[in-house]
Order: structure tokens, then C-alpha cells, then sequence
């Protein structure tokens, strides 16, 4: 990555700024994203680490346009986000193939939308369908399909509309070690290819590093950035480089920051339940 | 591989013929005790009459009491009431759906409707449509109105908030929302409904007959019970089943086809 240049913020194509999330709860307001400012270049790979709980899935929603926010501005090359923008593609943390569609309908989805012919669309499905490494389930409808491949599927949904921003949300939680990786390579080679911009929210340290030019860590609750580390590793990158020196070094460097923010994460809810449960006896 | 993909259907039909044959068979192991129970006067068979006379009365009330025109009559009122309960109770539901007020303003009452005697009303309607086949299908349309409703809500509402949530992500308009998205998401829990409708409908329906003295299957079992013609009426209530078991056959077809097409 070369070193961002004064004008680098011109160069945002998406734009979080001084936002914050605040949730009115029953127990009094929660601040689930606490004055977050970053921004993402054309083309750029970022992803967002963090402890569980700490608003990830909250500033995620709050990009794609489904949440509100209390104040700040998010902008998509330039335009203020307040509802889902069109150049974002969103995959989901929990499930979300369409039961009542088969394999190739859930994929096609964005494409009828469009109103492609129904021949052309279902060719697209399919070649984003073997991009997922889903080559033989074509037909198979997401009951019949395990959690893992459900999430290939969403995956290859969001991919079969193209869109200009790929904002992903934990895609490969469901995923065991070596699907993960094989999987990451295959999107990691499609956003190389399309020059895609990326926003990956994970909780995986090797995956961040593998994959992205910056990582954005946020610190649990209230949600702040902690630090964004610039990851200089030569690409292409393939699942192989995790063995090297400097991406151990990388790791352990963002491990050190979340060690600290997860174990106040953890003390913070010991508290909690104590204090709850001395108030209750 | 072909082994692998030729097994599976086969264990599943034949688990599927099993149970039928289990349950035929109970049924009839049912009909001869019984059977043997009257004849030995364990049972009295002026209160029960012996299958073997259910069974061979059959022909009698084909041939003199027309049963077969009556069958098809209960079968037009039921299915006419089916469809508009289809029609009105899932356009109920999705109305309510869309319009927060008119939810908040009706679903307790709908909810206590459903559960109220509305059978009771008959004479109401009977002074509206008179004594034909409309009362009739109107006082099983309205007592299976409400729980077609309360599932098409059910079924709407209860979407799961991600799958909306794909939707917006990709643009939806609100049109397309609903018939993309929410409706689909809800098929299954409207047809529940509409499987708890029928039910309501084809109980009201021969309920009504039987109470007006018109029309079907409910009528001749009125008119067979007045002349004791306990034989004679057991078999005009198999023919009630049959409706029954045809409903349900033509709602699963629809089911599957529905839910399984494109
Ligand atoms: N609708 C809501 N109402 C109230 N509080 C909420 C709401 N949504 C999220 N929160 C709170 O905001 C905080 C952040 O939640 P969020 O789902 O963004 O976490 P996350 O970082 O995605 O966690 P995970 O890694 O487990 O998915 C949590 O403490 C949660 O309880
Ligand atoms: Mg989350």
C-alpha cells in the first residue's frame, strides 16, 4: 500500500464519519458505535476486527442503509447514506438464502431483479455458483444444504449483482478452517480481478491479514477505533502466505490489541451478571 | 453415485406406504371389533349399527337418495367457501399487515371470532340469502374467515427480519418486497391457515345443512337419522369424510406446487 497522500480522502469512495449508534434499551441507553471515523479508498480491502458485542454488525447495518444512526455521516462517493445505497452489496452475518428459492434462484435473485432473460441469468448464476465452489447443487433448495454452503450461497448473491461496494458481515463464521481459506482466496482473487472495493467485518485475525490492505480494530463499549494497521504484504495474496514471518507478525500485533479489548470485554459482562445477581438476592 | 441418488427416494416411499398400510389396517382391525362386538350384543346395534350394514347400505342410498349429487353439492359449497375464504381471508391478512391501525383496531376480535359459535348466526343469514346453497356457503366462509387471517399475519409478520433485510439491501420496492419476500416467506403459515379454514368451512357447511334441511350430504343425514336409518346415515357421514380427504388432497398438490415452483 503506498502511504496515503493529503488528498487521500478525496479518494474515498466511502466515507464513515464521527458516527455514532446510541440504542435505547429498557436498562437506559447503549452506545453500540461510539464516534467511528474512517474511510475506504476505490478499491481498497478493509476489514473491521473486533471483540463479540462490540457493534460491528451495528456500523454494517448502519452502512448498508438499514439502521439509523444517532449522528455523523456516512457517504457513498459523496452521497449521504439514509437508506440502502445502490452501489453496496451486503452479505449477511446470519442466515439469509431464500428457503423457498432453489441454489440457482436464490443466486439469480439481483439478476430478475434487473430484469435480465431468464436463460442469461441462470448461465451468470452458475458461474458465480462454481466461483463458490457449489458446482452440483445448482438444484438443491438451502434446506438440503449444510450452514456452511447456505453461506456460499448468500455469498454468491450478493456477488451475482456486482456491486460497486462489498460490505460482507462474518461470511465465513459458519465455515470450517480449510473452507474458510480456500474461500477467502477465491474472494480475495474476485476483489483483485473487479478492483472490487471490500468492508469485511470478522472476528478472525488470520483471515483480516490475509486479506486486507487495512484493519480497522475497534474497541468493546463503547465501540471506538482502537487503531488501523496498514497490512504490507505483497499480493497476490494466497491462503500460503499465512505461514510467513511477517504475517505471524502482523498477527500477533493485532492480537495483542484485541487480547486486551476482549478481556475487558469479558470483565466488563462478569461485572454486569454480579451486579445483577447482588441486586436480585 | 446413481446407487447414491436412486436409494434415498425409494427408503422414502416406502416409508411413506407403510404408515397407509399400517393405518388402513388399524382401521379395519377397528371395523371387524366392532363388528364382532355387536353381533356377539356387547354393543347394542340399535345404537351402532354393525359395519357389515354401513357397508351394504351403500348401494341403497347411491341409488335412492341420491347420494352421489348431494356429495357433489357439499363438495361445490365447501370448495366456493374455500376459494373466497382463500381470496378474502389472505387479502384480511395483508391489508392488516400493511395498515398498523387496522391491526391494532381489529385483531382481538378477529382472534375472539374465531373462537365464537358463529354457527349460531344462521339465522341471520338465512334471512339474507334465503334457504339455499349461499347461506350455506356463507355461514362457512364467515366462521373460517378469521383463522385464514390471523396465519396470513402470523405468516407475514413473522418473516424473519434478515430476509427483509436482503431485500432492502437490494433496492425492493415495496411491491416487490411483499411478493419477493414477505409473501413467499409466508406460504407455509397460510396454508396453514387455510388448512384450519377449510376444516372450519366444511364443518359449518354440513352443520348448516343439516340445521336448515337443505342441500347436501348434511341434509340426507338429517333426513336418514329422522327415519332411523342408522345404517343408511353412518354411510351418508363416510361420504362427509371423503369430501374431507379430498380437500386436503387437492390442498397438498397446491401446496407443493406453489412452495416448489420457481
Ligand atoms: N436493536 C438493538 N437494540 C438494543 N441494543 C442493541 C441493538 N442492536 C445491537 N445492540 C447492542 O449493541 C451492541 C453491539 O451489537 P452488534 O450486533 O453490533 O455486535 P457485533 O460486534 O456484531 O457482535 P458479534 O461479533 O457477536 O456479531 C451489543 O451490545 C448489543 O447488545
Ligand atoms: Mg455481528
Amino acid at each position: 500500500m503506498t502511504a496515503p497522500s493529503p488528498n487521500a480522502a478525496n479518494a474515498d469512495i466511502l466515507v464513515v464519519d464521527d458516527v455514532v449508534v446510541r440504542f435505547e434499551t429498557q436498562e437506559g441507553p447503549v452506545t453500540a458505535v461510539d464516534h467511528v471515523s474512517f474511510g475506504v479508498r476505490q478499491g481498497e480491502f478493509l476489514s473491521v476486527i473486533g471483540p463479540s458485542g462490540c457493534g460491528k454488525s451495528t456500523l454494517f447495518n448502519v452502512i448498508g442503509g438499514l439502521i439509523g444512526h444517532t449522528s455523523g455521516v456516512v457517504s457513498v462517493g459523496g452521497e449521504t447514506i439514509d437508506s440502502p445505497h445502490k452501489s453496496i452489496g451486503m452479505v449477511f452475518q446470519e442466515e439469509s438464502t431464500f428457503p423457498w428459492r432453489s441454489v440457482t434462484d436464490n443466486v439469480a435473485f439481483p439478476l430478475e431483479l434487473i430484469g435480465m432473460p431468464k436463460a442469461q441469468r441462470i448461465e451468470r448464476a452458475r458461474h458465480f455458483i462454481a466461483l463458490v465452489g457449489l458446482d452440483g447443487f445448482e438444484n438443491r433448495y438451502p434446506n438440503e444444504l449444510s450452514g456452511g454452503m447456505r453461506q456460499r450461497v448468500s455469498l454468491a448473491r450478493t456477488l451475482a449483482s456486482e456491486p460497486k461496494i462489498l460490505l460482507m458481515d462474518e461470511p465465513f463464521a459458519a465455515l470450517d478452517e480449510q473452507t474458510r481459506l480456500l474461500l477467502g482466496d477465491k474472494v480475495l482473487q474476485i476483489q483483485q480481478q473487479l478492483k472490487q472495493t471490500t468492508l469485511l467485518i470478522t472476528h478472525n485475525i488470520t483471515e483480516a491479514v490475509q486479506m486486507s490492505d487495512r484493519i480497522l480494530v475497534m474497541t468493546y463499549r463503547p465501540g471506538k477505533v482502537k487503531r488501523i494497521v496498514d497490512i504490507d504484504l505483497p499480493r497476490p495474496r494466497t491462503s500460503e502466505i499465512v505461514g510467513s514471518e511477517a504475517f505471524g507478525r502482523y498477527v500477533a500485533q493485532i492480537w495483542a490489541d484485541l487480547r486486551e479489548e476482549a478481556s475487558r470485554g469479558m470483565r466488563d459482562e462478569e461485572e454486569h451478571t454480579l451486579h445483577h445477581t447482588g441486586g436480585a438476592s | 453415485m446413481t446407487m447414491a441418488t436412486a436409494t434415498p427416494p425409494r427408503r422414502v416411499r416406502l416409508s411413506g406406504a407403510l404408515p397407509a398400510l399400517t393405518g388402513l389396517g388399524t382401521l379395519v382391525a377397528f371395523f371387524v371389533i366392532l363388528e364382532i362386538l355387536i353381533r356377539s350384543g356387547g354393543l347394542n346395534r340399535f345404537i351402532v349399527p354393525p359395519p357389515s350394514e354401513i357397508i351394504a347400505s351403500f348401494p341403497r342410498i347411491i341409488v335412492e337418495e341420491q347420494v352421489l349429487s348431494r356429495f357433489v353439492m357439499t363438495l361445490t359449497e365447501c370448495l366456493t367457501a374455500g376459494v373466497m375464504l382463500t381470496v378474502f381471508g389472505v387479502a384480511g391478512g395483508v391489508l392488516m399487515h400493511r395498515f398498523k391501525l387496522l391491526q391494532q383496531a381489529c385483531e382481538t376480535w378477529v382472534a375472539a371470532l374465531a373462537s365464537a359459535p358463529v354457527v349460531l348466526c344462521y339465522p341471520l343469514f338465512l334471512v339474507i340469502y334465503g334457504r339455499n346453497a349461499w347461506t350455506i356457503i356463507m355461514m362457512g366462509f364467515v366462521s373460517a374467515l378469521p383463522p385464514v387471517i390471523l396465519k396470513t399475519l402470523e405468516g407475514i409478520s413473522g418473516t424473519r427480519k434478515v430476509l427483509v433485510n436482503v431485500g432492502r439491501s437490494f433496492n425492493l420496492t415495496p411491491t416487490q418486497q411483499f411478493w419477493k419476500i414477505l409473501f413467499p416467506a409466508a406460504l407455509p403459515t397460510i396454508f396453514v391457515g387455510i388448512r384450519l379454514g377449510l376444516i372450519f368451512a366444511l364443518i359449518n357447511v354440513v352443520g348448516v345443512e343439516f340445521l336448515i334441511n337443505f342441500g347436501g350430504l348434511g341434509q340426507l343425514i338429517n333426513e336418514l337419522a329422522e327415519r332411523y336409518d342408522l345404517a343408511g346415515t353412518y354411510a351418508a357421514i363416510c361420504f362427509v369424510v371423503l369430501v374431507s380427504v379430498m380437500f386436503f388432497m387437492v390442498l397438498e398438490k397446491a401446496e407443493r406446487w406453489l412452495t416448489r415452483a420457481e
